[in-house]
Order: C-alpha cells, then structure tokens, then sequence
C-alpha cells in the first residue's frame, strides 16, 4: 500500500501533467494574492503597533456610528454591517458565476457577473458616504487649550478623550470669535426654539453663556495616526474593490462578445473570482480592526 | 476530466450542480450567522464601555472572541468560495506554509508597540500624564 501511494505522488513530478493540476494564470493568482495578503497584513499590524503603542486610542463606536439619511442618530456598528452584508452577498454572486462558467454557460456568467459588479459599486458608494461624513463632520474639540471644530482628516481627529468641564470652561476664553459663533450655531441653548438667533450680533461674553457645552461632548483631538491608517487601510481596500469592479467589468464584456465561449473555457472568470474573493476576505480584517475591536 | 486547451490539467473535483448549490447555501448562511455573532458581540462591547466601569478582562476575552470568529469566517471563504480546500494538499501548503509568518509578524509587532508605550510611561511623566485617559 504504501509504495503504491508513494509511486503515485512522485507520478505527478515525472513530466506530463500539472503537479499542482492547476491552470498558470490560476497559481499565479494565487501567489498574488498571498502576496497582496502581506502586504494588508503588514498595513494592519503597523495599525496595531502604533494602537498599542498609545495609552488612549478611540473607540470604534463613538467614531462610526452614523447612518446616511438618519441624521445624528447614534448608531454604531449600523452601516459597517450594511457593507459587510453588500461585500459577502458579492462573493457569493462570484461563486455563482465562477461555477456557471464551469458549465459553459454564457447567459449564467453574464446574470451572476452582473450583479458581483453591482455589489462592488454598492459598496463603493457606501465608503464613498463613510470618507465624505467623516471628513466633512463637524464636531467641537478641546486643542492646545482652545475650542476648535473639526472633522477627521490625516492631521487631526476628534476622537480623543472626553474633556472634563473644567478644561473646557478654560478653553472656551480663549477660542477666537468665529469659532464661537460656530459652535452656537451648532448647538445653543434655546436653538431649537429661535432658529433664526442671529449669534453674530451676540457679544463673546453672550456667546460663551449660549454655548451648550455639555450637549456638544466636547472631546480633546484623538491620536493623530488615527486618521491615516483609517484613510490609508480602507482607502487601499477600496482601491482593490474599484479595481475589481474595473475586471469584472471587463470579464462582462468579453463573455458577452464571445471570447471565452471560442476559447472553450472560462478560466478567466476563475482568476477574476478569487481576486474578489480576496478582496472580501480582507474587508473581514478590515472590519475586525477598525469596527469591531 | 480532460481540460480542453491544458492537457496537464485534470479536474477531479468538479462537483454536481445540486451537491455545488447546497455548499455554497450552507456556507452563505453560515458567514451570514458568524458576522450575526460578531456584531452582536461588538454591540455588547459597546454597551460595556458605556457603563461606569467596564470589565478590562471581560472586554479582552470578547474581543478575542471576535477575532477568532473572524479566522473561522476567513477559513470558510478561502476554503470553499476560493475553493482552495479542493486543490492538491501540496499547492496548498506553498500557499498556507508562507502565510505561517504571521504569526511571528503580529506577536512581535504588538508586543514592541506594547513595550514602548511602558517604557515611555515609565521614563517620561508628562506624556505618561498627558495622554493617560481619566475615568468619568
């Protein structure tokens, strides 16, 4: 028995056949992705580096907690999980028209293909919704011993610790006038009631007395590398996603005009799968180390 | 089967329309649950930090519990959707063996993020009181 196993294995390295009965352009794929997997991975464990380098580091919830249409509702984990849903019910598309270009069937690649490619821009767009919330949020911060209002960018965040009462009523004597005017408007007392207060006629002592300080949470800028690695991790991710969504529109238009029936096999639609694969295998991680832990 | 265009390549495993249906419902349903499970988890983190005190150790062991959670999700695309748990046991492990480095990579990198905050706490009071956050 046991030669007999022996002969066969070493059957598959004696010329002739595929010892590891795959197509090139497949294995080749594959020795990308595990490429592409470190350089992700190497991206991520700086993230962690730096997370535990620090002695505060932001909490996901107080950070991602919006939802388009839904206003200052605090909803955290919310649409993070609308994303994840969008990236998996993609994959499983991809599987479907992997394995209908396994039976050589055109009009199947071509349905399956098709909504693979509308998930890709589904979730697109939603990131396209998450940078530009983030980026453009306006929300009051305690910096260098002033108020100032900001949203997250690579240079600056306000996701740092809650600042205590006493910081904050010092601050506030020292934050120029434009900047209190803002931060009435955002939230002053009595504002629901006179939407129409003009606070640019109010005097800085006025202004200070309308400020609701306890409802803006004012918090102390978050650590700066915050910023970056969120913008530069999720950005490359959505940098493959685009590119993948590119790929397999171009796979779209090729079974459409034949080029894969003629050659006989889809082999092509295997190797654009496995890259959408991997692009939803490392969305898992992203979500693990930004959302969820 | 006989590739056409590769003749060096066979396909042993090509499964049966309705055996392929069933794998790919099943393992759907099971991502579906498994991230069901991490955000439930995510949302009782959150609601642990909203308390006055949240339990560090209890928050740690939840945490890990969603990264495990989350190999189990990877395991399940790369094994079934990228349909690597059907290739040659030794293609596999040119692919799984490399990835093995991981393990070194994280542990080391975590563990000198770790190291230098302590040292920086220890030598450096300011910074130590500065960025400390403080319990509310």
């Amino acid at each position: 028995m046991a030669t007999t196993a022996a002969v066969q294995q070493t059957k598959w390295w004696t010329g002739g056949k595929s010892p590891f009965n795959l197509e090139y352009g497949k294995l080749m794929m594959w020795y990308f992705l595990m490429s592409d997997a470190f350089t992700f991975g190497a991206f991520l464990i700086s993230y962690g580096s730096i997370r535990f380098s620090q002695n505060f580091w932001p909490d996901p919830n107080v950070v991602f907690n919006a939802f388009p249409g839904a206003g200052h509702a605090n909803l955290p984990l919310a649409f993070v999980s609308v994303m994840t849903f969008i990236l998996i019910i993609s994959s499983v598309t991809m599987v479907l028209a992997v394995h209908a270009g396994h039976n050589n069937d055109k009009q199947g690649v071509i349905k399956w293909l098709f909504w693979t490619i509308i998930g890709g821009a589904a979730f697109l767009g939603c990131q396209a919704w998450e940078w530009h919330h983030l980026i453009t949020g306006e929300h009051a911060v305690l910096v260098d011993g002033q108020l100032d209002i900001v949203g997250q960018t690579t240079r600056i965040n306000p996701w740092g610790d809650l600042a205590s009462q006493t910081d904050v009523a010092a601050a506030i004597q020292n934050t120029p006038r434009e900047t209190l005017v803002r931060l009435a408007e955002m939230g002053g007392h009595g504002h629901e009631g006179a939407a129409h207060t003009n606070f640019a006629s109010l005097s800085n002592a006025e202004l200070i007395k309308a400020i609701d300080l306890e409802g803006l949470h004012i918090r102390e800028n978050g650590p700066v590398a915050f910023g970056g690695y969120f913008y530069g991790i999720t950005g490359f991710h959505g940098f493959h996603v685009f590119s993948g969504v590119i790929i397999n529109i171009i796979m779209l238009i090729m079974t459409q005009k034949d080029v894969f029936a003629r050659r006989g096999h889809y082999l092509m639609i295997e190797k654009t799968g496995l890259y959408w694969h991997f692009v939803d295998l490392v969305w898992v991680f992203v979500f693990l180390c930004f959302y969820l832990i | 089967m006989q590739h056409p265009a590769f003749e060096e390549v066979t396909f042993h495993h090509h499964t049966d329309d309705a055996t392929f249906k069933k794998k790919v419902k099943n393992t759907t349903i099971l991502l579906s649950i498994l991230t069901i499970v991490e955000l439930a988890i995510g949302l009782i983190i959150y609601n642990m930090h909203k308390g006055d005190a949240p339990n560090e150790l209890l928050v740690l062991m939840f945490k890990g519990m969603v990264c495990i959670l989350t190999l189990a999700k990877a395991y399940y695309i790369v094994s079934v959707f990228m349909h690597l748990g059907d290739e040659i046991r030794n293609m596999i492990m040119t692919i799984v063996v490399p990835l093995l480095l991981f393990v070194w990579f994280i542990a080391a990198f975590i563990w000198d993020g770790n190291s230098y905050k302590n040292l920086r706490n220890k030598y450096d009071a300011h910074y130590k009181e500065s960025t400390m956050p403080t319990k509310h």
